[in-house]
């Protein structure tokens, strides 16, 4: 199933579907882009992934979700008569006459290791386990590398401020692709402690959900198991039943506070 | 690569429906939607799961006779990549309790609840650790955690989501774990959207009768996969992850129980033995074999590796005759092909429109009805837009969104859609997006019970790569929620199986020589390499020109 192929398809039938690869329009442009220093001809309108691909690569580092959110396929690359260094996942970004680009899957950066039940939360906890966060000199290289558009300089800024839970919040889009790291002049593992900071605040800062913690000691105290085994003797018949019956709860509801009229099952 | 003018042509007619079709939704007037008769036949005549075309009898194994999508029964007759007499079983690379083959979400939670259990862990996957549907799931995760809500409507809402054929033991066992895995992330530091008082926040879904969504943010499964891969990490001293090191094959021992598996190291090419006590099978989905020809939304890695493995080794599967198209895909521009258009979208009004700028379908019917009208609309009917690559679709009308409920809606409702269609000069706030249904999710599977067991003694079975949880029809959040509900209770059996006392013996490859001999027996030519492990997308162009390369199935 080559792009010839699906060309012709295209004219004679109207197929259900047509597969992931890349098609090319008709009469498209190529134009020349360099991968880690090599020219290849590739259809203008294609991301850097599936220009590679068309180039005749075959990935296994640098490919993961292919949908933006994974952190394998992070890339680098320069414009012509450009000084400045452009970032970008290769599944999310269109290549560009005359790029010249090279991907990177992975950059060495130190991780500490610790126990989450052992942290208390507190700043001090985050300047141990990782002292080079002062090393930071807020040149704001790591906030221009994110290809998520992560403020990396905010929340090493609020880190060192000691606002986990700032934080927690400006960091919590990063995909941990390890750009930010690469660009560091103060050698700082961010998108590590910004994980570190994300937990913290997910396990101790936050508010702990108190109605969760009653439904799970109804469940470990067996409230629900003969109903639900009940349930699994069910014919069809009595489950749909049940099923068209059941009682929608109305979109405009508060949780908690909403109750449904049957309370037999709760 | 905005639209081109043909498209900005027939956007105009979308245009032109649109102030009428806003009026009847302010008055609560919908498009109807289908009888459960009407519902039969257009699932039986246009969603790929019904038709023969495409679809055919597996000649092989323990589903012999049964029918299921080509290229999934490609992939059951294929053969071993590893000339079996090779293999030398006396060299053990590695030793250990617990081997978990697939890093995603349930390989990681079970290796998590194995450690716990006090095992010695072993995670091979194929590509990076948390390389994984799981990071790309946005929805959020169910669970009766509400007051007003309990396991009992969970039940329901989910066997009635599968018209009723789930298998309703692992339905049980899912809606249990809920509150408990949802209480187990929080316990992990997931930063889960709640309010001050600690309240989470909930929403409806597609055949939900309570608020049982949970999330965080628009990237649910990223934050689960972060927050347990990082946990991992802390536990190095037990569990060692082997990256770039797919199972190829599963192992077992003289007795017949598992004891084991082979990797491939994708980096130097060496094969890699694993002695275990203890295997999960927790390798994902099927997406990238591109079932039927349809685009996935899925990762690069989705080549169902552990179906195939199992398979050979006479483990049988269910359900997967079943496969969810998710029914917005995107169909334009093509970088974005294939990618998920949430079904919060429709939820949030945008109607679905043919290229006359009509409407021709309830918006939010079940998924696999919903996705069966959109390809009647686009074959049968002539009525779908083509784009300049030769692909079909229907509009999808965002721009209602933001008339609806306010300027500025679409951004901050769908922030990552927003930004993926900006790229390519596409304002969603202000013209529709164009899309076609597109290959979500594996039903089926590994034909397990509730506590994860196999037909195989010693194997285990978790996550999207097991069958008959969800029946023929998936409901939002519960992928999520299957992943950790089961992930959790295969480390947990596995480690009590070893525990009972689990010694391997002499290690052997008889059940790959059997199938071997079966293939030929049956009279299957020229099989697949299987496991697939990675697609290929190399052209045909290219191709014609690699006089010299040599290609082990999709492998180079």
């Amino acid at each position: 199933m080559g792009m010839s192929n699906d060309a012709s398809e295209k004219k004679s039938k109207k197929t259900m579907a047509m597969g992931d690869r890349a098609i090319l329009p008709e009469g498209a442009r190529t134009i020349p882009i360099y991968i880690m220093g090599k020219k290849f001809e590739v259809p203008e309108t294609l991301t850097i992934m599936k220009a590679m691909e068309y180039a005749g690569f075959q990935f296994m580092r640098g490919c993961g979700c292919r949908g933006g959110i994974c952190g394998a396929c992070s890339t680098v690359y320069r414009k012509p008569d450009d000084y400045k260094l452009q970032v970008g996942l290769a599944c999310q970004t269109v290549v560009e006459p005359d790029m010249y680009l090279t991907q990177m899957p992975f950059f060495p950066a130190n991780r500490a290791s610790y126990r989450l039940e052992d942290l208390e939360g507190k700043p001090e906890e985050i300047f141990k386990l990782y002292p080079e966060v002062f090393r930071c000199v807020a040149c704001n290289a790591c906030t221009k590398a994110c290809p998520m558009d992560v403020k990396v300089l905010d929340y090493v800024s609020a880190v060192k401020q000691g606002n986990i839970a700032k934080a927690a919040q400006i960091s919590f889009d990063c995909v941990q692709c390890g750009l930010c790291a690469s660009r560091c002049v103060g050698e700082l593992p961010q998108y590590h402690f910004a994980q570190l900071a994300r937990r913290m605040y997910g396990k101790i800062i936050a508010p702990k959900s108190k109605h969760l913690e009653k439904r799970v000691k109804e469940i470990e105290s067996g409230k629900y198991g003969e109903i639900l085994k009940k349930l699994t003797r069910m014919d069809q018949n009595e489950l749909e039943k049940l099923y068209i019956e059941r009682e929608r709860e109305p979109d405009t509801s508060t949780p908690g506070e909403w109750m449904p009229e049957e309370k037999e099952y709760l | 690569m905005s639209y081109t003018p043909e498209m900005k042509e027939l956007i105009k007619k979308v245009e032109a429906t649109r102030p009428q079709r806003i009026e009847k939704s302010r008055k609560n007037e919908h498009y109807p939607d289908l009888s459960l008769e009407e519902r039969e036949q257009v699932l039986k005549k246009f969603h790929p799961d019904y038709m023969d075309e495409g679809r055919r009898a597996v000649k092989v194994g323990p589903n012999k006779g049964d029918v299921f999508p080509a290229e999934v029964v490609d992939l059951l007759e294929s053969k071993t990549r590893i000339d079996v007499p090779r293999i030398d079983l006396e060299k053990v690379d590695f030793e250990t309790d617990v081997l978990v083959i697939g890093g995603g979400g349930a390989g990681t939670a079970a290796a998590l609840t194995a450690q716990e259990q006090g095992m010695k862990v072993i995670i091979a996957t194929k590509l990076r650790h948390g390389d994984a549907n799981t990071v790309m799931a946005e929805g959020g995760i169910q669970g009766a955690t509400q007051e007003g809500d309990s396991p009992f409507y969970h039940y329901l809402d989910t066997i009635g989501g599968g018209h009723f054929t789930n298998q309703s033991d692992l339905v049980e066992a899912l809606v249990h774990d809920a509150p408990l895995v949802i209480a187990w992330l929080e316990s992990l530091g997931m930063m889960f959207d709640k309010d001050k008082e600690g309240r989470l926040a909930v929403r409806h879904f597609g055949g939900s009768s309570r608020k049982r969504m949970h999330s965080a943010g628009d990237m649910t499964g990223a934050e689960i996969m972060r927050i347990i891969r990082d946990e991992t990490r802390n536990c190095s001293d037990d569990i060692t992850v082997l990256e770039f090191s797919p199972a190829i094959e599963l192992l077992l021992d003289e007795e017949g129980k598992c004891g084991g598996a082979l990797l491939y190291s994708l980096d130097t090419e060496e094969y890699v033995l694993v002695k275990a006590k203890a295997v999960i099978v927790a390798t994902g989905g099927f997406g990238r074999l591109h079932v039927q020809g349809f685009a996935t939304t899925n990762h690069y890695g989705a080549t169902m590796d552990g179906v195939v493995m199992a398979y050979r080794a006479g483990v049988k599967t269910t359900f997967m005759h079943s496969t969810q198209y998710h029914p917005t895909g995107a169909a334009y521009p093509e970088q974005n092909v294939g990618l998920l258009i949430t079904e919060k979208t429709r939820g949030l009004g945008a109607h679905v429109l043919n290229k006359h700028g009509e409407q021709f379908c309830f918006p939010l019917e079940p998924r696999d009805i919903e996705s069966a009208l959109l390809i009647r609309e686009c074959t049968e009917r002539d009525n779908g837009v083509i784009t300049p690559t030769g692909r079909l679709g229907v509009w999808l009308d965002s721009p209602m969104i933001d008339v609806l409920h306010g300027e500025g809606t679409v951004e901050q409702e769908l922030p990552a859609k927003f930004i993926q269609f900006k790229r390519y000069e596409i304002d969603i706030s202000k013209e529709p997006m164009l899309v076609y249904p597109t290959l979500h999710y594996q039903s089926g599977g590994i034909f397990m019970n509730a506590q994860t067991e196999t037909s195989l003694k010693g194997l285990y079975s978790a996550g999207e790569v097991s069958g008959g949880i969800h029946g023929d029809n998936r409901l939002m959040g519960n992928s999520l929620l299957d992943i950790l509900t089961f992930g959790r209770r295969a480390g947990t059996v596995a480690a009590h199986y070893v525990k009972s006392g689990i010694e391997v013996k002499k290690l052997n490859t008889s059940h790959l020589t059997a199938f071997e001999d079966e293939l030929k027996s049956a009279g299957i030519e020229d099989p697949l390499v299987g496991p697939m492990l990675l697609p290929d997308y190399t052209t045909d162009i290219v191709k014609g020109k690699q006089w010299t390369a040599h290609y082990e199935g999709t492998l180079r």
